[in-house]
């Protein structure tokens, strides 16, 4: 039988291996050695490896990330741990004036291979400053590698290549992500960066999810084989670099193509997608749209956070309207989420 | 030092309410009416209301996450405030801020911040602004233990102290950021030296004595007005007696002895207070509290949600 771990266990795995196997991997950061073990993800690492390789800090976002660099330019492989993506806002100097550019500025001669890890926040009351997903603002910066994995399998593999790749890497989470199953090897793997994956075949539309929104597009999509619309998903698992080559190839195949960020749409990865598709000339050929966050902050209630998010039922909607325009239809009954619900109080 | 009777009900008025508006908030989390996370300042009450009641309308404080007490001990609206927790459109942010962005600029609630430090510089702001109009009123920042670690905690210090504006600095330190403790994060217990090293006076509150932690804010905060302080930095001990965040205990995660809040549960002062004023002023008080609370609870719940249309409302300044 297939061995199936959550999200969460997979990437406790993950650094577990690989701090074994190479013992210059530290990991750090605000509650990892917390009883809650950043829900999970570094439960029992400290007990392994001790805490000289496993260690809180102080809150001092821009600091660390500094204090990371170093050590990486020492020959340390650092894991800096942050439990919001809207933290590392406090970070973009050191992740966009230093690390970004380490290997640049001084001709090769100096390298940070570095993992920042990062978790996006939704529902419960989260709130316009804890429910940030700001990867489009990174997406804009080079010389930074960006990987947003979905399932258990690429929470793993993701993880071990970051740590194992010579630059800094943000590697991208989604609480609602945790409690994902789903098979994970129990061996070490990587996953290469650059390759996104198709998590259900189909002719009649592409659609390309970031991040949790995957999830939501794979439940969109089961919406749609009820009506007898064969959606194709894909994960693009990776944002930087980002295979478009298999977007490409899908969305030409099918003509249709939507394209659901995690975040606000503006200069986002659904803008970036379509600008090389329209770059290429192949935009005659393809409908497309794309859906995201609502362009304003995140707000707390949940009757507004409704509007806010995309979901699978909107995805579904918007695909049909796509394919058979004019025709009112939306999915019946029970919406599909077999995930555990998130819950508070946080 | 005496106080006059007047004085002490005051007090008792603005701590009873303070507690028992968030043993509400705990009675009513179970029924998920409250979606948004909480964090409550249940022991730590003595700390808001000593310093606000120092203080005028027309002064301004500014506070994180963990700021219920500070929005009702400043005179922020509590049926607003519910509602807000609700998420209802009645609510002081419209729904849009939930438990952890609190404001009522009528009542010089400049709002809260669920990023720890983020405003610090911003009170500093404030009060350099205050000085420019020649203004005799104050801004008052409250943060965390855990703010002191951040970069911006120093950077503002530092510019308050240059320029002398009238802030004061409230570090209410309950010795935790969520669960680790202040001594695994600062080489030692010198808050204080830190906030001198700067150019400020600073004094360290111990004991828990509200009507201390009133005392030493008025006395800064008249100097301030009359122009004759710049900043000040107050270290006030404390303890949260709750987990970090939610309605419950936690000690069972084993990061914390219950002792540490025991001693701290018996020093309450809230029976305090209450110890110092006649029985029959008391239950005045408290029948009005509790009646204040239910009306404002049932506002809450009869309140409507915010419509679609609300989404896109307050982005930007019309
Ligand atoms: C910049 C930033 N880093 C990390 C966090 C996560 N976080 C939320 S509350 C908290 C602890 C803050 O402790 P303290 O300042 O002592 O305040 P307390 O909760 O004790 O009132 C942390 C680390 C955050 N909100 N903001
Ligand atoms: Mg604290």
């Amino acid at each position: 039988m297939e061995r199936t771990l959550s999200y969460s266990e997979a990437l406790r795995e993950a650094l577990e291996q690989e701090m074994a196997a190479d013992p210059t991997v530290v990991l750090f950061g605000l509650g990892v050695d917390d009883p809650k073990a950043i829900l999970g993800t570094t439960k029992g690492l400290l007990e392994r490896f001790g805490q000289e390789r496993v260690f809180d800090t102080p809150l001092a976002e821009d600091g660390m990330t500094g204090a990371a660099i170093g050590m990486a330019l020492a020959g340390l492989r650092p894991v800096h741990v942050h439990i919001r993506m809207d933290f590392l806002l406090l970070a973009m100097n050191q992740i966009i004036n230093m690390a970004a550019k380490m290997h640049y500025m001084f001709g090769g001669d100096l390298y940070a291979p570095l993992v920042i890890r990062s978790m996006i926040g939704k529902s419960w009351g989260q709130g316009p400053q804890h429910s940030q997903s700001i990867y489009p603002l990174f997406m804009n910066v080079p010389g930074l590698k960006i990987v947003a994995p979905t399932t258990p399998y690429d929470a793993k593999g993701c993880m071990v290549q970051a740590i194992r790749d010579n630059n800094p890497v943000l590697y991208i989470e989604h609480r609602h992500l945790y409690y994902q199953k789903g098979y994970v090897p129990d061996h070490l793997y990587t996953v290469p960066f650059g390759k996104a994956r198709v998590l259900n075949p189909g002719d009649d539309i592409t659609l390309v999810g970031v991040s949790q929104m995957a999830v939501e597009c794979l439940r969109a999509a089961r919406h749609l084989e009820e009506i007898g619309i064969k959606a194709e998903v894909i994960d693009p698992v990776s944002l930087y670099p980002l295979d478009i080559e298999t977007i490409s190839a899908s969305a030409v195949r099918t003509g249709h193509l939507i394209i659901v960020d995690n975040s606000w749409m503006t200069c986002g990865a659904g803008s970036e997608i379509l600008a090389v598709l329209a770059e290429r000339g192949l935009l005659k050929k393809i409908d497309v749209r794309r859906m995201g966050f609502a362009h304003t902050a995140c707000p707390t209630t949940p009757t507004l956070e409704a509007h806010f998010y995309p979901d699978a039922g909107k995805i579904a909607v918007s695909a049909h309207d796509m394919l058979s325009p004019g025709k009112r239809w939306s999915p019946a009954g029970e919406l599909h989420r077999e995930e555990v619900e998130f819950k508070g109080p946080f | 030092m005496e106080k006059e009777s007047r004085l002490i009900e005051i007090f008792y008025r603005s701590l009873y309410r303070i507690r028992r508006v968030e043993e509400e908030i705990v009675a009513v989390y179970p029924t998920d009416k409250i979606k948004s996370p909480v964090h409550l300042s249940i022991g730590q009450e003595f700390v808001s209301v000593g310093v606000c009641e120092a203080l005028r309308p027309s002064d301004a404080v500014f506070g994180t996450y963990r700021g219920h007490a500070l929005y009702l001990a400043k005179g922020g609206d509590l049926r607003k405030m519910i509602a807000e927790l609700y998420g209802k459109q009645t609510g002081c942010a419209k729904g849009k801020g939930g438990s952890m962005h609190l404001a009522d600029a009528a009542h010089g609630v400049m709002g809260t911040s669920a990023i720890v430090g983020t405003t610090i510089p911003v009170s500093v702001g404030y009060a350099y602004a205050l000085k420019l109009k020649r203004a005799d009123s104050v801004a008052v920042c409250f943060f965390g233990d855990g703010a002191v670690d951040e970069g911006n905690f120093h950077e503002s210090l530092n510019f308050a102290a240059l320029k002398n504006t009238p802030v004061l600095f409230v570090c209410e330190n309950n010795f935790y950021a969520i669960h680790s403790h202040h001594l695994t994060r600062h080489h030692s217990d010198n808050l204080c030296e830190r906030a001198r090293a700067y150019g400020m006076p600073a004094v360290r509150i111990e004991g828990g004595d509200v009507f201390k932690v009133y005392d030493v804010a008025r006395d800064h905060i008249e100097r301030m007005r009359r122009g004759e302080s710049g900043p000040v930095f107050l270290e006030v001990i404390t303890c949260r007696w709750k987990e970090h965040v939610g309605p419950g205990e936690d000690f069972h995660l084993g990061y914390r002895e219950e002792q540490e809040v025991a001693c701290w549960i018996k020093g309450d002062q809230v029976p305090r207070v209450r110890g110092m004023l006649d029985e029959q002023i008391c239950r005045i008080i408290e029948n009005e509290v509790e009646q204040e609370i239910s009306k404002a609870f049932r506002f809450a719940e009869e309140s409507r949600f915010p419509e679609a249309a609300e989404l896109y409302k307050d982005l930007y300044k019309e």
